[in-house]
């Protein structure tokens, strides 16, 4: 291994899920090897930005690739939609961060994945699936249009469970209707894995607490550093007080305090709002003046135009 | 030496101190008595030839001082900022035992400047040898190693988490004590020497400390990443919205550059009254900065008084002279809420001084019925840090009780081949100690791998040794014994 073969974070694929899911694959080899299950990276943009955490969707450690699914709602969310195109290079990228996920010897598991929380829930299934055991996936979406990668999952569930909240694909209603259909059918399920909004992994962990399941949930809060330094993400689990970067990101959904993490959460919604319409306003102003081929691509400029979307982000920070 | 006007300078980030000019460092120079016995030199963690120094200052000589300044110390504008120097040379400068001791600090940080100025930099003859050696993080520690590493002919890979080099003396100490030109510039002159740094990458998680050693190639390894896990107070209200770390808000601000929000994208907490609890170098530059963000009261909580502050006495008075109001002798007690998850006050408790502790320092003790509560919307923990978990977490490493790294006197670890040193051995302490452990470690890491290293070249005076580097040594062939 050659300490010098760093990336220069180089996007290699992109794929857009919808008008505000896109996938990025970013070359980072040495990353692709050190990657596991329950990992997430920082990401920062260009030389001004910010550094969001995002979780490892997948990687690929033949291709020496990392893959993220991003949710655009906040303002540096957004302008990678526009900005980042195959080809184009990220600022910086650090990680495999945070504890991996502990892939125990469970021999029924259920992985949840609501909204965003279905990417970084993928590797898990994949490693219980890789581990021997039976997989039941209880993905989670608003609608039909928002579906992705039904047939990644289906590679590796033995059985998949779709909501959605309008029925338009798979049955309808929340992932926790649909973790009660896995819990009816199956009397033995040892441990269930749930990712996604922090309302979601709530409800989730609710859902399993009469029954004493084991329920793990990947809590992702405002980051700077992302090694332990600024405390910025501390949560509540239990009597203690544990950072999500260091000490994290996994843990047991029935001692995380969600009400604490959702108020934290909000933290910097004021500003973030400030500079999103600042920055949505100079963009604006571009097209103006003579729209760059940038804002000409299919998704460009969009963003201003959608109403703020659920807080389905994966990085509360961006 | 000029210093910005207090109610200027509480508005802007430009330094505090001005420096020198030619002439007050003339004047300055002449008090050095050139004593016989040196107190100064054997207060100087790094041993640095003081009144030589000072007497070439003296000839007009700037940069025959600047070659006597980094036979010892390549950061010389870095410390002559940042020393405690009242607790070491110029607290046992022979003058100060009737006057104001000699401003050594200041006569450092002028001739450093001058010479980032004028574009000197002393680069070794460095005759390269085959080791390869991987510093772990990119402050004072690993700087000052990878510099002596690299000086003894090695090739040296510095790594680093965050986006840019220079550990704490970026992200934690704020531009008007310690400007980013100057670190750079500081990291320009190691560059120059070979020293190459990677920037976003997370050792222990990207790879570890073994695999460094097994798989790609490094003879040695130097762990300096620091102590930065803060504590947090465990008091009631600790995770309200408007409660945050130092270490979270130095960082936003000066790496991350929040205070330039929004043309940077990170958002910086603003908060019209702050209260800051601690009084360390950490505490003040909080406070300070806090200022400067527009903040109309900044308050400093501390449980002792202020004898026991662990700041430097420059930082407390530069603080007293912007605006901080002091409350010595007061430890917080809760945080209160304003119901909807925000900081509304903090409830505190008169404290009064009792028996020494371990520490030495009396302990203070609350006076019962004296509790009181005030208004304040953001409230900043700077009451210490913890060892980062990350290399035990990930490594062999043998940890102490307190979860530091376990170093011999020699800071060699329980790995053979890699050696630790400064916060993450020690705890919290100075950037001049990092600098002295991670200049240590490279003269135990020379010997691990059989370099040449003649006694401590470093506190000879300059007569036998060239930047460091005994004149003599260059003949010898290196050999390293299996």
């Amino acid at each position: 291994m050659n300490a010098n073969a760093m990336s220069n974070f180089e996007i290699v694929t992109r794929e857009d899920f919808s008008d505000v899911t896109y996938l990025l694959e970013v070359r980072h080899p040495l990353m692709a090897k050190a990657a596991k299950p329950g990992q997430f990276v920082i990401v920062m943009l260009n030389e001004h930005g910010e550094r969001i955490p995002l979780t490892i969707a997948d990687f690929d450690r033949k291709k020496g690739t990392i893959t993220l699914v991003i949710q655009a709602v906040g303002k540096t969310t957004r302008q990678m939609q526009q900005e980042c195109r195959v080809g184009t290079t990220l600022y910086g990228m650090v990680g495999p961060m945070g504890i991996p996920s502990p892939i125990s010897h469970a021999k029924k598991v259920v992985c949840v994945g609501g909204g965003l929380g279905v990417a970084p829930i993928f590797p898990q299934a994949r490693g219980f699936k890789e581990a021997g055991a039976y997989v039941i996936g209880v993905l989670g979406f608003r609608s039909k249009d928002l579906v992705f990668w039904e047939d990644k999952f289906r590679s590796c569930c033995d059985e998949l469970i779709l909501c959605t909240n309008d029925g338009s694909a798979g049955m309808k209603g929340f992932v926790t209707d649909g973790i009660k259909v896995a819990l009816a059918g199956h009397s033995d399920i040892e441990e269930v894995i749930a990712i996604g909004p922090p309302v979601m992994m709530k409800a989730c962990a609710d859902a399993t607490r009469a029954a004493k399941i084991k329920t793990m949930v990947s809590v992702n809060p405002i980051m700077v550093d992302g090694t332990g330094m600024c405390g910025g993400c501390r949560v509540k689990v239990g009597d203690q007080v544990k950072f999500a970067c260091v000490d994290g990101p996994d843990f047991d959904g029935h001692l995380v305090d969600f009400d604490d993490l959702m108020v934290r959460l909000g933290r910097y919604t004021k500003v973030e709002k400030e500079a999103h319409e600042r920055w949505s306003d100079s963009c604006r102003m571009t097209k103006q003046v003579g729209a760059s081929a940038l804002h000409a691509l299919k998704h460009g400029g969009q963003s201003e135009l959608l109403e703020l979307p659920d807080p389905f982000e994966d990085a509360p920070g961006g | 030496m000029r210093e910005q006007d207090p109610q200027v300078r509480a508005k802007n980030f430009e330094e505090v101190a001005c420096g020198y000019s030619l002439e007050d460092a003339l004047r300055e120079s002449e008090r050095c008595l050139v004593c016989p016995d040196e107190p100064c030199i054997s207060g100087c963690p790094v041993g640095i030839n003081i009144p030589g120094f000072i007497q070439k200052i003296g000839e007009k000589n700037l940069r025959g001082a600047y070659d006597i300044l980094t036979d010892t110390n390549l950061l010389p504008s870095i410390c002559g900022r940042v020393c405690p120097q009242e607790n070491q040379c110029e607290g046992v400068c022979t003058v100060g035992d009737s006057l104001e001791p000699v401003a050594i600090g200041r006569l450092e940080r002028f001739v450093g400047d001058t010479a980032l100025k004028e574009g000197w930099v002393n680069i070794p003859y460095i005759e390269p040898n085959r080791f390869r050696v991987g510093i772990v993080g990119s402050g004072p520690a690993g700087m000052a190693c990878a510099a002596d590493m690299a000086k003894a002919g090695c090739d040296v890979t510095v790594y680093e988490a965050f986006h840019e080099p220079g550990g704490v003396l970026k992200y934690g100490i704020p531009d008007f004590r310690l400007p980013n030109t100057v670190i750079d510039a500081e990291i320009d002159n190691l560059k120059k020497f070979g020293v190459k740094f990677e920037c976003n990458t997370l050792v222990g998680r990207l790879f570890t400390i073994e695999q460094m050693i097994d798989e790609m190639g490094f003879h040695a390894v130097f762990v300096g990443v620091g102590a930065g896990y803060p504590t947090m107070l465990n008091i009631p209200g600790d995770s309200l919205n408007g409660v945050l770390s130092a270490n979270e808000m130095l960082t936003r601000c000066n790496l991350m550059r929040g205070r330039d929000f929004p043309n940077f994208d990170t958002p910086m907490p603003i908060g019209k009254r702050v209260a800051v609890v601690g009084a360390g170098n950490t505490a003040m530059d909080a406070m300070r900065v806090s200022l400067r963000l527009g903040a109309e009261k900044v308050y400093c909580i501390y449980r002792r008084s202020r004898t026991e502050a662990p700041a430097r006495a420059e930082e407390v008075h530069h603080a007293e002279q912007e605006g901080v109001e002091f409350h010595w002798l007061t430890a917080p007690v809760a945080v209160l809420d304003d119901g909807k998850g925000n900081v509304r006050g903090m409830r505190c408790v008169r404290m009064e001084l009792g028996e020494p502790d371990d520490s030495g320092r009396r302990r203070p003790v609350p006076v019962a019925g004296s509790e009181f509560d005030f208004e304040t919307d953001l409230i900043i923990y700077a009451i210490g840090t913890n060892a980062n978990p990350i290399m035990g977490q990930t490594s062999k490493l043998k940890l102490n009780k307190w979860g530091y790294i376990g170093a011999d006197e020699n800071l060699a670890t329980s790995v053979a081949g890699v050696f630790a040193g400064g916060d993450i051995v020690t705890g919290a302490a100075t950037v001049i100690q990092a600098m002295g452990a991670g200049r240590k470690a490279a003269r135990s890491m020379k010997a691990y791998l059989g370099i040449r290293d003649p006694g401590l070249p470093y506190i000879e005076s300059s007569g036998g040794t060239l930047f460091g580097i005994d004149t003599r040594e260059r003949n010898f062939a290196r050999v390293r014994i299996a």
